[in-house]
């Protein structure tokens, strides 16, 4: 018993750069510490916290592709590849790929002013994507995560055509590289997680902010919207944004600066 | 008809008998196999609950993970490859779910299809 739950942990650490550097220099003395903040939730979630997110468009660098990159490898989408025997010609393979999050440019035609921004599942509190799924797959978690439950997903992509950020891809076809916190299969509908898998570990940070930070843009602040301490909650009041189309209600959690 | 009687009679006790008979992995897993299950003295649950509701213990799971963000737990479907996978000669694992293995030992058997394994991995990682 003991013994499993120790592996359970290793396999956790192995699987998060940051934690693993510091389990090797101490696998037995650094657990205690880390296991406060990054053990895997035994809870269920609570509409106490609101995950959310605001994008500073003006940090957003012209050409940058790091946040889709590091949303690509964690969620295992760089795995997916054109299937064998399929279309040789790219392009439909290049609009039916899975994208969870894609990096739109806007010019102002007037000015010409070039914006940039990445573009995901806005995690509406008012999602249309689940009003209009006839099973229920499509949900909104009780922290604010809209999800497809990919068990209960029927493949009938209503959805993607409900939702106003374009935001939402179906698998064509199976995958055959399955790594374990990424399970996809031919006949679903996925879209981003705010890295859920992270979440519900313990972290507090999503793929992409992480690599916008890395690449000294910070253009991605994620956090709790409900805790006025928060990061994100705090930049909130402080810049101007908006949330995109918000003539729709829709309450999104991602909101955006400099647009 | 008292022939055909005993007839139909014995037929049922031989399906009684059938249907009685608990399904079991193959009882050389242990020896045939080295996964980390073959050293460990005892599974998530006793041996007769997970033969016959090991299913809705992964889906129960399922529900409260995907749903409620719970992951802290020994009923998870990861887990259960984790600790039941054999590794091949070369020291990479056997897919839980190829031919002999220990998940497919029994769903061969009962012809019980899952399409869980066109998402899931069958090996831990
Ligand atoms: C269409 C793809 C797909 C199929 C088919 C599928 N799953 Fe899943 N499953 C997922 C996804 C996606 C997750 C969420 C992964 C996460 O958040 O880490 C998941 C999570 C889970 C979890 C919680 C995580 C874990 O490892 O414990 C369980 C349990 C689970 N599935 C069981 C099943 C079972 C049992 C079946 C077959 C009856 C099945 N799944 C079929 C995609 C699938
Ligand atoms: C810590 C390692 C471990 C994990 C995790 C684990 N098992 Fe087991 N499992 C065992 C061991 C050891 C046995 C044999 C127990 C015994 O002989 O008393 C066993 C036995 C079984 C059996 C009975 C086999 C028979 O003899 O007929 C089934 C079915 C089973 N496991 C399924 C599962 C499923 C499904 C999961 C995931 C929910 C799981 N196991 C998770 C170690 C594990
Ligand atoms: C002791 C024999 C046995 C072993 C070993 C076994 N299973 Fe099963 N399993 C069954 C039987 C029998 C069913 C079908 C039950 C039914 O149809 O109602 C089943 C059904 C399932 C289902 C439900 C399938 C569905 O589509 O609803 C899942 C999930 C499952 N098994 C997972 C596993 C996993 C994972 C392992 C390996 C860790 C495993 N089983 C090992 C006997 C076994």
């Amino acid at each position: 018993m003991s013994d499993k739950t120790n592996l359970a942990r290793r396999n956790f650490l192995a699987k998060l750069p940051a934690a693993a550097a510091t389990a090797a220099i101490a696998p037995g003395a650094v657990l205690h510490s880390a296991d406060i903040e990054a053990a895997p939730r035994s809870e269920p979630v609570t509409s106490k916290v609101r995950w959310g997110m605001l994008v500073d468009a003006n940090k957003c660098a012209d050409g940058c592709s790091a946040c889709v990159d590091a949303c690509n490898e964690e969620n295992g989408l760089d795995l997916h590849t054109n299937p064998e025997g399929a279309d040789a010609d790219a392009t439909k393979w290049d609009q039916q790929k899975p994208v969870w999050m894609r990096s739109v440019k806007l010019k102002d035609l007037q000015s010409g002013k070039i914006t940039n921004l990445p573009m995901m599942c806005q995690h509406c509190e008012h999602p249309p994507c689940q009003d209009v799924c006839p099973t229920g797959a499509s949900f909104r978690r009780a922290d604010g995560v809209v999800l497809v439950d990919r068990h209960t997903c029927i493949g009938c992509r209503y959805c993607m055509m409900a939702c106003p950020y374009k935001a939402r891809s179906f698998i064509h076809e199976n995958v055959d590289i399955k790594p374990t916190l990424a399970p996809r299969g031919k006949g679903c509908v996925e879209s981003c997680t705010f890295c859920v898998h992270r979440l519900d570990n313990g972290q507090t940070t999503t793929a992409c902010q992480d690599a916008c930070a890395k690449e000294g843009h910070n253009a991605i602040i994620f956090g709790d919207l409900n805790d006025p301490e928060s990061q994100v909650a705090k930049a909130l009041k402080k810049y101007p944004n908006q949330q995109i189309r918000d003539d729709l209600k829709l309450n999104p959690g991602v909101h955006y600066t400099g647009i | 008809m008292q022939y055909s009687c005993s007839i139909s009679k014995l037929a049922l006790l031989l399906l009684l008998f059938l249907v009685a008979l608990p399904v079991s992995a193959d009882k050389n897993w242990r020896i045939n196999g080295n996964s980390k299950a073959t050293k460990a003295e005892a599974c998530v649950a006793p041996v007769p609950e997970m033969r016959r509701n090991h299913m809705e213990m992964i889906e129960h799971q399922r529900d409260i993970t995907v749903h409620q963000g719970v992951r802290q737990t020994d009923n998870s479907l990861h887990g259960c490859i984790d600790c039941h996978a054999n590794v091949d000669e070369k020291g990479s694992h056997i897919p839980v779910n190829a031919e002999g293995q220990f998940c497919a030992s029994c769903h061969g058997f009962v012809a019980a299809k899952l399409d869980c394994f066109s998402c899931h991995a069958t090996v831990p990682k």
